[in-house]
């Protein structure tokens, strides 16, 4: 277990960024607490610091997992989110868009959001803006990218694409092997 | 006339043809002295320099030079032949003909430190063969090389003497023995060569080679730089010398626990060092604006046309209005942070001025 490095966290904040903008600060400087990122085996966690303490204590083969993984390093060095950040970028999201129920299910099998499924989109939203998907009851399921700006999505047709599934809750029963 | 006219040509015409395919025998006093390997014919006749004068001497000299050239390739023909691709091809033989040297001789190489010394003491050298018999395996073996006689690191016993320390391995001291031997044998080699080609060897240290690039002589310098008992240390520079900062391998990363304050720091600077490089995206927006503007349009013309259609045009509006107003970001909470941190700033811009 490592801190990151400088460049590796600015890859990282970049992609954060895509979707929460500048509420980044909001989780690096935390009022109830000092929570850190720290590196294992190429995953990206945050963890508080009491738990990073604890953490420390277990050797690095026999630890798992610390805290909440973010996402992870691929091998080219570029940053992968994964569905358990959702908790973190859920709240902080600038962009947001409701899926109506009857496209729900198909969005949590890991399907694209159609315009016929589009319930509502923050208006501003620009073209492959990395947006947070809601169910209408205001239950976040996951994250994605606008295809299309808001503008757009109000005259294309009922069969296109308007979010690029990135990741959704299903995810933890589909890939409960390889998520930590 | 006629007649005669055609004796005359006829003659002539024949004439032409014996002149053309005159014998291939030819008649010499003395045989001509052939060095096939060379293609080289010597001709040691004498000339006849009144039929020299008589005739005109380019035609002595061609019907000469034909002669002989015939005699030649006869002698060609008489040594085997063979077919190459189509082509007939003649065996030559070895060259008889000593041909002078191109370049100077060798000169002969000087004694090695061992033939002076043989040559000083008047040690001669003795013929041994190579093959002895070997009684305990009953054969011939060889005095050197492979499964020689006494191969004395392959022996399967060895005695430890008195005076050795009995935690000592005999076996890999005699192994160790030999390759030193070997060493000191090639390197003896390697210095007589060197003394007779006169090429200088120092003492201590490595032979600088031929061209160095840049890089070489970089490392090289920093290498000798470090090479100091304090590890260069206390090396001076050169005014415009730079540190060499990457020699090292190994990346240094932060401690697990370190200062958390100094690490949150460090990330908010780098956050903001972020936002100050990202643009506002100034064509999004005017794209945006663009196709608002055209739907406001249509609206409006519609809204012209009938008044059913009117109220969707004028809600359409409303929300265009409503969006152009804010820069970026439409979402409640970041708009409830931006109230929020407006006055805030406000009043300290007031207590400043």
């Amino acid at each position: 277990m490592r801190p990151l490095t400088d460049d590796e966290t600015k890859t990282m904040f970049e992609k954060l960024s895509k979707y929460i903008g500048e509420n980044i600060k909001l989780l690096v400087d935390r009022p109830d607490g000092t929570y850190c990122f720290r590196l294992h085996n190429d995953r990206v966690y945050y963890i508080s610091e009491k738990i990073l303490k604890l953490a420390t204590n277990i050797s690095r083969d026999k630890l798992v997992s610390v805290g909440t993984c973010f996402g992870k390093f691929t091998k080219t060095i570029k940053f992968r989110l994964h569905i358990t950040a959702l908790d973190f970028l859920a709240p902080y999201a600038k962009f947001k868009v409701w899926v109506k129920p009857g496209q729900e299910q198909s969005f949590l099998y890991g399907n694209h959001v159609l315009k016929s499924g589009l319930g509502r989109i923050t208006e501003n939203t620009n073209q492959y803006q990395g947006v947070v998907v809601y169910s209408m009851a205001d239950v976040p399921l996951g994250f994605g990218v606008a295809a299309k700006s808001t503008q757009e999505c109000r005259r294309v047709d009922p069969m296109s694409i308007v979010v690029f599934h990135q990741a959704d809750i299903g995810e933890f029963i589909r890939c409960e092997d390889t998520l930590t | 006339m006629a007649a005669c006219s055609i004796e005359d040509v006829l003659a002539k015409a024949e004439q032409d043809e014996a002149e053309k395919l005159k014998s291939i025998t030819v008649q010499k006093e003395l045989d001509l002295e052939f060095d096939i390997g060379n293609l080289v014919a010597y001709d040691k006749n004498r000339i006849d320099i009144r039929q020299f004068r008589e005739q005109k001497k380019d035609d002595f000299l061609r019907s000469l030079a034909r002669d002989n050239t015939q005699l030649l390739i006869n002698e060609i023909w008489k040594h085997p032949t063979e077919r190459v691709e189509e082509v007939i091809v003649v065996k030559l033989p070895e060259p008889t003909t000593a041909l002078p040297r191109e370049k100077p001789p060798p000169k002969p190489r000087p004694p090695t430190k061992w033939e002076e010394f043989a040559k000083l003491k008047g040690i001669q050298k003795k013929k041994k063969t190579n093959l002895v018999w070997d009684d305990v395996a009953k054969e011939w073996k060889r005095r050197w090389g492979y499964k020689r006689v006494n191969d004395g690191t392959k022996e399967w016993l060895i005695e430890v003497p008195e005076t050795a320390d009995p935690n000592e391995d005999q076996f890999a001291k005699r192994n160790k023995a030999k390759k030193e031997k070997v060493a000191k044998n090639e390197l003896h080699r390697l210095r007589n060569i060197a003394r007779a080609q006169k090429i200088k060897v120092p003492g201590v240290g490595l032979t600088p080679t031929a061209q160095q690039s840049t890089t070489d002589l970089i490392r090289a310098v920093n290498v000798a730089k470090v090479s100091t008992a304090s590890a260069g240390k206390f090396q001076d520079r050169l005014p415009k010398e730079k540190a060499p900062r990457n020699t090292g391998k190994k990346r240094k990363f932060q401690p697990v626990i370190g200062n958390f304050s100094n690490e949150k720091q460090r990330q908010l600077d780098l956050l903001k060092v972020m936002d100050s490089k990202k643009p506002r995206l100034d064509v999004n927006k005017a794209v945006n604006k663009q196709m608002r503007e055209d739907d406001r349009e249509e609206s409006a013309a519609k809204f012209r046309k009938g008044g059913k259609k009117g109220r969707k045009g004028g809600n359409f509006s409303g929300k265009g209005k409503g969006g152009s107003g804010k820069g970026k970001g439409g979402g409640s909470k970041g708009r409830a942070g931006g109230k929020g941190q407006g006055p805030p700033g406000g009043k300290k811009g007031a207590g400043k001025r």
